[in-house]
């Protein structure tokens, strides 16, 4: 009795550090010498012993333009600025709700639409975000990709990757949708081809933060709603309600489905 | 040693060369001039003197982001004779109305941003990987004797054109509707800006890409 319950300890750590070796190869194999340290050095994978956890929830954040390329601008105000300022406010919001989130850029630097994608389409992530600001139109406006659905393909072209996210891409639009205008945004959705959007293996909006209020103000006027730390705090908020609302797979808006 | 003959034979070919290249520079400055004269004398409006007709113009607006149809009476070029005139005509008009000051969709230029319209047979249908890109997208649907059109815009339009998704892609959608709209013929739509590929219109709206009229219709515009 004495040397079965040491014996029951090891066959424990052993069982503990073979279930490291999916989620933790390397470390796990090179610790398999020094049983019980791969539980404290790796993330836990599935096992028998453990509940299932759910997939890792990701999403990524594109703010469009930036360095040369200022996209839209009218005297002192750059679009690339908007874009990123509602990123940073955005990654925020979805850090504290415990949300991953991948950002194209973080500073002013111009990033070219390929990496962009690159960056999107590496992250295997639930929900992709192109984040642009226009002194046209009013309120937000959502589009999705007007590329005709496809079904998954083993090889799938890469200006038509976004073809077989389609219905979810629109799914994503239909909450974000609810989400802004329960916060009494005007919102307008539409479709669209832009490149990078059309290029994203995930579900992916490209969302347009526009003035609020009457369209045909001057450009001075649509500024200083874009550059409204209130409004932007609003439309950011909206949509960081909308993400953990696609992730609740309760909501069946498939963020959930592979 | 060189032969004597051989450095003046040398010496004549090397300045033959040199007038050719010079001629041939200049005929190409000639022959451009001559393009962009031609350009330019090219009626931006159809001439008053012919019958008026009505033509449907898809106009944009911002405030929803929705296309209304809007029939005007104009002195349009036959349809038999000149489709890509009558087309241009057409077009002309639509971004008239862009650039009116009351516009719902302002955008600057007016008729003299569509340079040229080309209707061309659309290219036959098959099912090769070299025609199924997304910068090549075939009609597949389209009927036999159906048509692609090609739009050349003028630099300065696009580069004035305002930033933004919706204002490009209702400028996009606009211009293949009315086609669509006038020309029903018209399956597909391709843009040039100065006779170029242009990646975007002003930094959003793909313009590598075919457009088909049948998938132009009006943006769905929600309201709270």
């Amino acid at each position: 009795m004495r040397w079965t319950e040491p014996v029951a300890r090891v066959d424990e750590r052993r069982r503990l550090a073979v279930t490291q070796i999916t989620g933790c190869p390397i470390l796990a194999t090179y610790l398999f010498l020094w049983l019980g340290w791969g539980t404290i050095l790796c993330n836990p994978a599935p096992s028998l012993a453990q509940a299932p956890q759910p997939p890792h929830y990701t999403v990524v954040l594109d703010a469009a333009h930036g360095g040369d390329d200022t996209g839209g601008h009218s005297g002192n105000w750059a679009e690339k600025d908007t874009t990123l300022a509602l990123s940073v406010r955005l990654r925020s919001l979805l850090a504290a709700r415990g949300i991953a989130v991948v950002t194209t850029r973080e500073a002013n630097t111009n990033i070219d639409p390929v990496h962009r994608d690159e960056l999107a389409n590496h992250a295997n992530a639930q929900a992709c975000i192109s984040l642009h600001a226009s002194l046209s139109g009013t309120g937000v406006h959502l589009f999705t990709s007007s590329l005709p659905p496809a079904q998954p393909a083993r090889i799938q072209p890469w200006r038509t990757a976004q073809a077989p996210f389609i219905n979810r891409s629109l799914s994503l639009a239909g909450v974000l949708n609810s989400a802004l205008q329960h916060a009494g945004l005007h919102v307008i959705l539409g479709r669209t081809s832009m490149p990078v959007v059309d290029s994203m293996a995930c579900p992916a909006i490209a969302i347009e933060m526009s003035p609020e209020g009457v369209p045909g103000g001057s450009d001075h006027t649509a500024v200083d709603s874009l550059n409204d730390a209130d409004y932007q705090a609003r439309v950011a908020e909206a949509i960081a309600a909308a993400i953990v609302e696609w992730r609740s797979p309760a909501s069946g808006t498939g963020a959930q489905q592979p | 040693m060189i032969p004597r003959y051989q450095t003046v034979l040398f010496v004549l070919l090397l300045a033959a060369s040199v007038i050719m290249t010079v001629l041939l520079w200049r005929q190409l400055d000639r022959a451009h001039q001559h393009m962009l004269e031609g350009q330019s004398s090219a009626p931006t409006q159809a001439p008053l003197v012919a019958p008026a007709e009505s033509a449907t113009l898809m106009v944009a607006s911002d405030a929803d982001g929705s296309l209304q149809p809007r029939v005007l009476s104009l002195p349009l070029p036959s349809l038999d004779a000149n489709p890509g005139a009558r087309a241009r005509a057409i077009l002309g008009r639509l971004l008239d109305l862009y650039a009116a000051g009351d516009s719902a969709h302002p955008v600057p230029g007016g008729a003299a941003s569509i340079e040229q319209v080309y209707l061309l047979p659309e290219p036959a249908n098959d099912s090769s990987p070299s025609n199924s890109g997304p910068g090549a997208t075939s009609n597949k649907n389209a009927p036999n004797g159906s048509q692609l059109a090609v739009v050349n815009l003028s630099g300065s339009f696009a580069a004035s054109h305002p930033s933004g998704i919706e204002t490009e892609t209702l400028t996009v959608l606009s211009i293949c509707a009315t086609l669509h709209a006038n020309l029903p013929r018209v399956g597909s739509v391709r843009f040039l800006v100065d006779g170029q590929q242009h990646d975007t219109l002003a930094g959003h709206a793909d313009l590598t890409r075919t457009y088909l009229t049948s998938q132009a219709v009006p943006v769905e515009g929600v309201t709270p």
